[in-house]
């Protein structure tokens, strides 16, 4: 049911989502406001991925209730934005970055229509993603920051009110992590848009993130950074030893990856 | 030459040409989207199959046409039904392409017409087509593309970003499905052109021919349909002209030697641009 009082852009009420006999989470409660940049936390096949597939309407919850904009799901996605987790474009595809990018705005329209009216939106997000230089090119030429760029270039072209991002700095050299963090930071600075970003590594985004929803062992907490990243926190989570070191700014997980490989048994793959 | 002027006032002629422009600029439509689908395999096996189809109508009743239409779609269905991945849907037309051939052969060698008949399946006859043939193929090219024109956008965004398509509400399966039988009738039109052997030279080479020339994604649909018209006419008048070769020779001819012009002229893909 609708509240008109709620503002959120997303929210998760007794959410739980089983493969099989294995809970992934249970009973999770979470929303995301206009303008927050929310990160996604934890081990391998904890349903990060499953999770951003959910709020799309690609994949169901196995009970509790998500709404997205105060809807369904899957019933406003040409608000959102989407980069999906990093797979290389095949190297012979008959498509510029340029063609990618613009296909964020019209590629799910049937029939004829102006396609100059989109150059100009095009010509502004390959600006911001500073990817004048070789949108041209085939995308399948490209490195892999360079197709990530346009990627990131393709979601906001749209002007989207809510940004998905799977892993979208995986494998990317450090200045390239850091451009692309900056480029979405002030893109929902800009717009209000929320950003729902699923990681494993919290450093690059760190100075930006509002709120941390970190997954592990069945189990889910969600707060501030500075409140969920503490030993004694992920070390409930967890179930065992987790240490949790800060560097100049910088965070350092020990023992996660540990305490993942032990308590989750069989490895599932994260896929919907 | 001068067969050429004196055939080119008759109906007949004139016919072939109109039905050789369509099924050219249906072929070089969907050709970009056979090589970025990763199908030429399937347009091949839809073909072969579409010959099955037309040994078994000219078996039941002398329609090879109706028949190669049908066998066609019904090998677009179960493509579609099966909804395979790329890898696995090649195994799968490897399986009915080898089980399709061999009944087509059985079904040939219990028909005792023409043997003419056969040969024109395999390699094509436009001239001998009678007007209600030519008929139908005009409408199935103009259906084709008429639709392919509608799913152009949402099926390349399908086509090179199925995730992020899917993302944006894109109906990806739907779409390919589609595409599927949009495909099935432009091959098999085109069979009676080329014939099912032959289908591949107006499918894929001037598509394949036009990416080596163009990266912009309209340029290469418009490099591809214009070689497949010049292919398919230049074929036809060719044919015409000599009076005896099938305009299938020459249209291979024609559309082998702008493939090889281009991947002479062109860039490489694979090769960096800077």
């Amino acid at each position: 049911m609708a509240n008109f009082l709620d503002t959120s852009v997303l929210r998760l009420s007794h959410a739980t989502l089983r493969f099989g006999k294995r809970t992934l989470w249970s009973g999770l409660n979470a929303h995301v406001l206009p303008g927050e940049f929310v990160a996604v936390l934890g081990p391998n096949g904890t349903g990060k991925t499953t999770l951003l597939k959910i709020i799309l309407g690609a994949a169901r919850l196995t009970s509790g209730n998500i709404s997205v904009f105060g809807m369904a799901p899957g019933q406003n996605n040409s608000r959102i934005g989407y980069v999906p987790q990093q797979k290389n474009f095949d190297k012979f595809l008959p498509i510029r970055g340029r063609d990618l990018v613009e296909l964020g705005i019209n590629g799910n329209r049937f029939g004829w229509h102006n396609h100059k009216a989109a150059v100009g939106q095009v010509r502004i997000a390959v600006s911001l993603v500073k990817a004048d230089a070789y949108a041209d090119n085939p995308i399948g030429l490209m490195s892999g920051g360079e197709q990530q760029r346009l990627r990131i270039a393709q979601a906001i072209v749209g002007n989207p009110s809510l940004l998905l991002c799977d892993e979208p700095l995986l494998s990317l050299d450090l200045p390239s992590q850091t451009l692309i963090t900056h480029i979405l930071d002030d893109y929902r600075k800009r717009t209000q848009a929320s950003i729902v970003f699923v990681t494993h590594e919290i450093n690059p985004i760190l100075p930006y993130v509002d709120k941390v929803l970190y997954i592990a062992n069945g189990k889910w907490i969600i707060d501030t950074p500075e409140k969920v990243l503490q030993s004694e926190v992920l070390t409930r989570l967890y179930g065992s030893p987790v240490e949790v070191l800060r560097h100049n700014g910088r965070l350092l997980v020990i023992g996660a990856d540990e305490a993942a490989g032990n308590t989750q048994g069989m490895h599932h793959e994260e896929h919907a | 030459m001068s067969n050429l002027f004196i055939y080119i006032h008759q109906a007949f002629a004139q016919h072939a040409l109109l039905a050789g422009a369509l099924v050219a600029a249906s072929c070089g439509l969907i050709g970009p989207f056979v090589i970025s689908r990763g199908m030429a395999f399937a347009v091949h096996g839809t073909s072969e199959l579409a010959f099955t189809g037309a040994a078994a109508g000219l078996l039941a009743g002398g329609n090879p046409v109706a028949g190669a239409y049908i066998g066609s779609l019904a090998v677009a269905g179960v493509l579609g039904a099966l909804g395979a991945k790329e890898r696995e849907r090649d195994s799968t037309i490897g399986v009915i392409l080898a089980f399709g051939l061999g009944l087509g052969v059985l079904f040939l060698s219990y028909y005792h017409g023409f043997a003419t008949q056969a040969t024109n399946i395999l390699f094509g006859n436009i001239f001998g087509v009678s007007n209600d043939q030519l008929l139908l193929l005009l409408g199935v090219c103009i259906a084709a593309l008429i639709t392919m024109l509608i799913i152009y956008r949402p099926l390349l965004f399908a086509s090179v970003d199925p995730d992020v398509a899917q993302a944006k509400g894109v109906p990806v399966r739907l779409l390919g499905t589609v595409y599927l039988f949009v495909l099935a009738l432009t091959v098999t039109s085109a069979a009676q052109i080329v014939g099912t052997l032959l289908v591949l030279s107006l499918a894929i080479t001037p598509a394949a021919a036009a990416q080596r020339l163009a990266t912009k994604p309209s340029s290469i649909t418009l490099l591809s349909i214009s070689f497949a018209l010049i292919a398919s006419l230049g074929g036809i008048a060719a044919s015409l002209a000599s009076g005896t070769v099938k305009p299938s020779i020459f249209v291979t001819i024609i559309s082998f030697s702008l493939y090889i012009f281009a991947r002479l002229a062109g860039h490489k893909p694979g090769y960096k641009a800077s």
